[in-house]
């Protein structure tokens, strides 16, 4: 009898149409329903951007935390793979983060940075921290090796967002726009849904990057391991 | 600050959005460069395929005789 495996790719096509209908419906109601914010006007649409990917990447890089935690336990690498994948996509949308944000201090602040906002920089050492990543990765050459320091390091800088998550939140700062959980900023129903959807849609397009990522780079590793079974056939040799 | 009039937010607000388009862009662009990495292997898988099969063809069949020496 034949092992049937689960396509990696299964579900990506649905997922990403998913996708699309989400986000071209939140950024559809941004525009064209949600009204502009009294203090900020226009501007504040970036919100609706900046936010939900900035909480993506924060909760990216800790999924890549979990999965490198899951690697260290089991030893399988395909945790490892996973972990990789998801901080490499944190770290791409972690750049958008950070010049988006950019944009709306300048627009908002009249500056394009600002260095005593507790936010801006706390964000800015966890994306360096996740930039290290690749670097220590891939100046590792032994495969389990690399792997195990990965997860290390993945778990440890995996813990330390929430923490300097929390030391941010109970840093109260005085110019941040303050629009999650604070009773003086709250948002009316309409921002409050299309702000929910942004997020949800943000959610939905990571997981559809991670999967086809994942999809992309297992269909690689098969196909270099048929070419090495064939060749090893072609020469009599064990693969 | 007070809110900037519509013409001015509105080039802050395109900007942003067009570079979170940009993100997007830059990362499909790289997925296809993999796909067709892909795409290339799949090739030389195939042609090492039909290179098996041409070998197979011209060697003798294989009889009780010759299975057994």
């Amino acid at each position: 009898m034949t092992e049937t495996r689960k396509a990696p790719g299964r579900g990506l096509k649905r997922l990403a149409i998913l996708t699309a209908l989400t986000l071209g419906t939140a950024y559809g109601l941004v525009f064209f329903w949600t009204p502009n914010e009294a203090d900020q006007g226009f501007v504040q649409k970036i919100f609706y951007l900046h936010v939900p990917m900035a909480i993506v990447t924060l909760g990216g890089f800790i999924l890549g935390g979990i999965f490198g935690f899951l690697q260290l336990r089991s030893g399988d690498r395909k945790w490892d793979l996973r972990s990789y994948v998801a901080i490499h996509l944190s770290l791409m949308l972690a750049v958008g983060t950070l010049i988006t944000g950019s944009i709306w201090a300048r627009a908002s602040w009249g500056h394009w940075w600002v260095w005593d906002e507790p936010v801006l920089v706390s964000f800015l050492i966890v994306f360096l921290l996740y930039a290290c990543y690749q670097p220590l990765r891939f100046s590792i050459e032994d495969a389990d090796k690399q792997a195990r320091y990965a997860s290390v390091f993945a778990v440890v800088a995996g813990a330390f967002v929430p923490l300097n998550f929390a030391a941010v939140r109970l840093a109260q700062a005085y110019t941040h726009p303050r629009v999650l959980g604070g009773a003086q900023n709250s948002m009316p129903g309409s921002m409050q849904l299309t702000f929910l959807l942004a997020i949800i849609g943000m959610t939905l397009l990571y997981i559809t990057l991670w999967k086809f990522e994942i999809t992309s780079k297992t269909t690689r590793m098969q196909l270099a391991s048929i070419k090495r079974r064939l060749d090893s056939d072609a020469t009599g040799s064990p693969a | 600050m007070p809110a900037l009039p519509l013409d001015t937010a509105g080039r802050y607000v395109a900007a942003a959005y067009l570079v979170f388009m940009l993100i997007l862009i830059i990362y499909v662009a790289i997925m296809a460069s993999r796909l067709t990495r892909i795409q290339k292997d799949i090739t030389v898988i195939d042609e090492m395929l039909k290179t098996r099969d041409e070998h197979a063809a011209k060697a003798p069949p294989l009889t009780p005789e010759s299975a057994q020496q």
